[in-house]
């Protein structure tokens, strides 16, 4: 049977994990690689990498970062942040990321997807969708979720599938941090409005977030930063607690 | 020396680091002379079936591979071109295996992502995996179960995850992006005796 997936997301500013990690028996809390490798130990499916860096040196440290990550992970991870162009697609994934994530750039030229799917195939193109619940329903927001433009967010999850893209990752804006559960509206929405993976973010506080995701929706992942950080829900647990509520977990 | 066949097709640099990350040495060559004497060749892929077959028609790398005596490992895509036909792009393909490639229907996700257990395993390729061993699929196409399946899995219909004749093998999922069960399969196979 097909398992759900456990993804890790880590911050990484100039080669480094951003967040304080309080894993007592790693070396170097702010090496990515580190991380990463105790991420894989402890049961994580897949890795997302969030690049934040905004200088102009950041194509050229994160083509470093992303080789290194490479050599030494034996798990499919997917990198993102301030992927423009096919160009930056291109060094990203010829250093060896497996996918990648665009977001803001793919609203502003949906043409992008198109144009990495057909380069890479989709299975490489991951659609970051930041959304937030306004009166007329659930929006797509750009820019970190700075810039509302109005947009539909399942018009434009669907019109992303369309294009190419090989999976969706939709980061509720008004769960984010909250610690109080994943966006099980939309969620469920998106993930049946579309025929590829959806990978739900944004909320998770407890692990019973994590069965009411995968039991109430159709999402085939679940993502998140802090918890598995800062080790208020270790990945093994949250893994045994799953299966024994009859979640199909690796 | 392990030759990982370099061709149009992506992904073959995780191949690579995964084969060095278990200690052995290997070059990505499209060489013939390189691939003829190599001890193990490793045919990987991701991409569309019918611009790599064209790209290894025109180069006659599909005869090359066909005229191969040591062992040969094909992985996702590299499975698929060595099943005989592929419904993607209406395919001609290597035919070593005789089973035909064809679209998931609709009836779930695809394509079909993430990690799955393998079952009905028979293989020196499986020393030492169980039956719940997870691995890691991408793919909207799959093989037909036929007579040289060595390993099922289920999504949507149980299909080929993996197959063997003579002295090739392949694989549907990725052994080089399966973790700790993939690294094994992978030696399964580096440690075969030619």
């Amino acid at each position: 049977m097909l398992k759900k997936r456990i993804i890790p997301c880590l911050d990484i500013k100039d080669g480094r994990t951003v967040k304080g990690v309080n894993f007592i028996d790693i070396r170097d809390a702010g090496d990515p690689i580190e991380l990463a490798k105790r991420y894989i130990t402890e049961g994580a499916d897949e890795l997302v990498f969030l690049d934040i860096t905004a200088t102009i040196e950041k194509r050229k440290t994160l083509a470093e970062l992303v080789k290194r990550i490479a050599r030494e992970i034996n798990i499919p991870f997917t990198v993102g942040g301030g992927i423009n162009s096919l160009e930056d697609a291109k060094v990203v994934i010829n250093a060896g990321a497996d996918k990648v994530s665009i977001n803001s750039s793919a609203v502003k030229n949906p043409s992008l997807i198109k144009d990495i799917a057909n380069e890479f195939g989709s299975q490489c193109v991951v659609v970051a969708i930041d959304v937030k619940k306004e009166n007329d329903g659930w929006k797509v927001y750009v820019s970190g979720g700075k810039i509302p433009t109005g947009i539909d967010a399942v018009v434009w999850a669907v019109k992303a599938e369309q294009l190419g893209a090989g999976e969706i990752l939709l980061t509720s804006m008004n769960n984010d941090g909250t610690k109080s559960g994943f966006a099980l509206d939309i969620t469920e929405a998106i993930s049946k409005a579309v025929n590829i993976p959806v990978i739900a973010s944004g909320g998770a506080g407890e692990k019973i977030h994590f069965k009411q995701v995968f039991e109430m929706t159709k999402a085939s992942a679940a993502l998140a930063a802090s918890i598995f950080h800062f080790g208020e829900i270790p990945i093994p647990e949250l893994k045994i607690y799953l299966q024994q509520e009859n979640i199909a977990i690796r | 020396m392990i030759v990982i066949v370099k061709y149009n097709a992506g992904n073959i640099e995780s191949v690579k680091n995964a084969v060095e990350r278990l200690g052995f040495e290997c070059v990505v060559t499209d060489n013939p002379d390189e691939i003829i004497n190599a001890d193990k060749i490793i045919f990987p892929g991701v991409g569309e079936a019918g611009s790599a077959m064209k790209y290894l028609r025109e180069r006659k790398m599909d005869e090359l591979i066909l005229s191969l005596k040591q062992p040969v490992l094909g992985i996702c895509l590299g499975q698929q071109l060595m099943c005989k036909h592929s419904e993607e792009g209406d395919t001609a393909c290597m035919g070593i295996f005789d089973a035909t490639v064809k679209k998931f229907p609709p009836l779930d996700t695809v394509p079909h992502m993430g990690w799955n257990n393998l079952h009905a395993v028979k293989s020196l390729l499986f020393a030492g995996i169980n039956e719940t061993d997870d691995v890691y699929f991408v793919h909207s196409y799959y093989a037909e179960k036929c007579s040289e399946t060595i390993a099922l899995c289920d999504y949507i219909l149980p299909f080929s995850a993996a197959m063997h004749k003579d002295n090739f093998y392949a694989t549907q999922f990725h052994p080089e992006k399966s973790a700790g069960v993939g690294e094994k399969i992978l030696l399964n196979f580096l440690n075969m005796k030619a």
